[in-house]
């Protein structure tokens, strides 16, 4: 999968440009050539995470002393965030997610529909602003614009990234 | 004579006492008794306080640890709070921060909704899940002979370090510090990081 996501190592070159120095992230498939970029980078704190609201913690943390993150995720860890996320627009922390989106386009797993449906709104109610996107050729500039509305603006901004883009999870050929 | 698992300890005075020795450290409370005293023992720049957020205390301290790897971090939440996030304690692990230490004032109870039990009343030893997961340093603190020993660890030794204090339930005064999170986060990083602060 890993050569077939340039696009991830077009959000890498955004994410150098504009200083980001924490990326916190829980393993997602959708995000893996961007997590492996990520840990190869020696300047970089690539963080694992148990469960992604862990992330928001650590994103304002890093905004308190002075350094930028992003947190990577699937649609379904942001329902976890939902209280953490108070944190963000109570103290006006500059947030930047990218989300890679599941239970949307093409979505065989009935149980990821729910969460996937309501990840727009729910990161909507929260405050956070969000900016969708499916086609790949539009990513980088996106996740480009979102950083800067984050870090210049003061703002909590999401990339939702389609399943379009990433492609269909492969469930192989022999399901019922 | 009380055995070493009698629970004497007042929550003000140890948070104070801990507090005397933090020097330039950067201080991080978790919502609840912890932020009050904390309060109690003195509004202070380097201060931010979580007045919500529940289980994100550790979170932000292992975050800003990254960020300022030459000074101390100093978390200081309760027992229920760190249940919350108890997954951040393997988080804060496996980073391995040699400037973080974690302090749980353990009263064993929801101090904020009428005192009800928490798992460590039941025999959760938080101190040893951090020593579990890996942390450098964990201990469980039951007396002031403990609590003097500790201090220089939390201040000092090579972390991430974890210490729970046992500390009684005796109710005591809610003493409020600032709440408007965009003060407390702008006084911080005004602070810490003069005129970057506002870049």
């Amino acid at each position: 999968m890993t050569d077939t996501q340039p696009w991830a190592d077009e959000i890498f070159d955004v994410l150098k440009q504009i200083n980001v120095r924490q990326v916190a992230y829980v393993p997602d498939a959708g995000h893996i050539r961007l997590i492996e970029r990520s840990k190869n980078d020696p300047t970089l704190n690539t963080i694992a995470l148990t469960t992604e609201e862990e992330g928001i913690g650590i994103i304002a943390g890093a905004w308190l002393g002075g350094e930028r993150g992003v947190l990577l995720m699937q649609s379904s860890g942001v329902g976890n965030c939902i209280n953490m996320l108070s944190m963000i627009q109570e103290c006006r922390f500059p947030f930047l997610t990218l989300v890679t989106m599941r239970g949307q386009w093409g979505e065989f797993n009935p149980w990821q529909v729910p969460m996937g449906q309501g990840t727009k709104r729910v990161l909507e109610s929260m405050g956070v602003i969000v900016r969708p996107v499916d086609t790949a050729d539009r990513l980088a500039e996106t996740v480009d614009a979102a950083a800067r509305l984050a870090f210049d603006a003061y703002r909590a901004v999401a990339v939702l990234i389609s399943q379009r883009i990433i492609g269909f999870k492969n469930w192989g050929d022999d399901q019922p | 004579m009380t055995s070493r698992k009698d629970i004497t300890l007042d929550r003000r005075a140890v948070v104070a006492r801990i507090l005397r020795d933090r020097g330039d450290a950067l201080l991080l409370t978790g919502l609840g008794s912890t932020t009050w005293d904390v309060a109690a023992a003195g509004d202070h720049v380097n201060n931010f306080y979580l007045w919500g957020a529940m289980g994100g205390a550790a979170m932000v301290g292992l975050g800003l640890a990254l960020a300022q790897p030459q000074r101390r971090v100093l978390v200081i939440t309760g027992d229920g709070e760190q249940l919350m996030g108890l997954g951040g304690i393997a988080t804060v692990a496996v980073q391995r921060p040699s400037n973080l230490s974690l302090i749980v004032i353990d009263n064993e109870s929801y101090g904020e909704t009428g005192m009800q039990d928490t798992h460590t009343k039941h025999g959760v030893d938080l101190a040893g899940v951090a020593a579990a997961a890996g942390f450098a340093y964990s201990a469980t603190v039951y007396n002031d002979d403990e609590l003097e020993a500790v201090i220089p660890v939390i201040c000092q030794q090579t972390g991430p370090i974890f210490t729970a204090v046992k500390v009684t339930a005796t109710p005591v005064t809610t003493v409020l510090p600032p709440r408007d999170g965009t003060y407390l986060k702008n006084r911080f990083r005004q602070s810490l990081l003069g005129s970057k602060a506002t870049e």
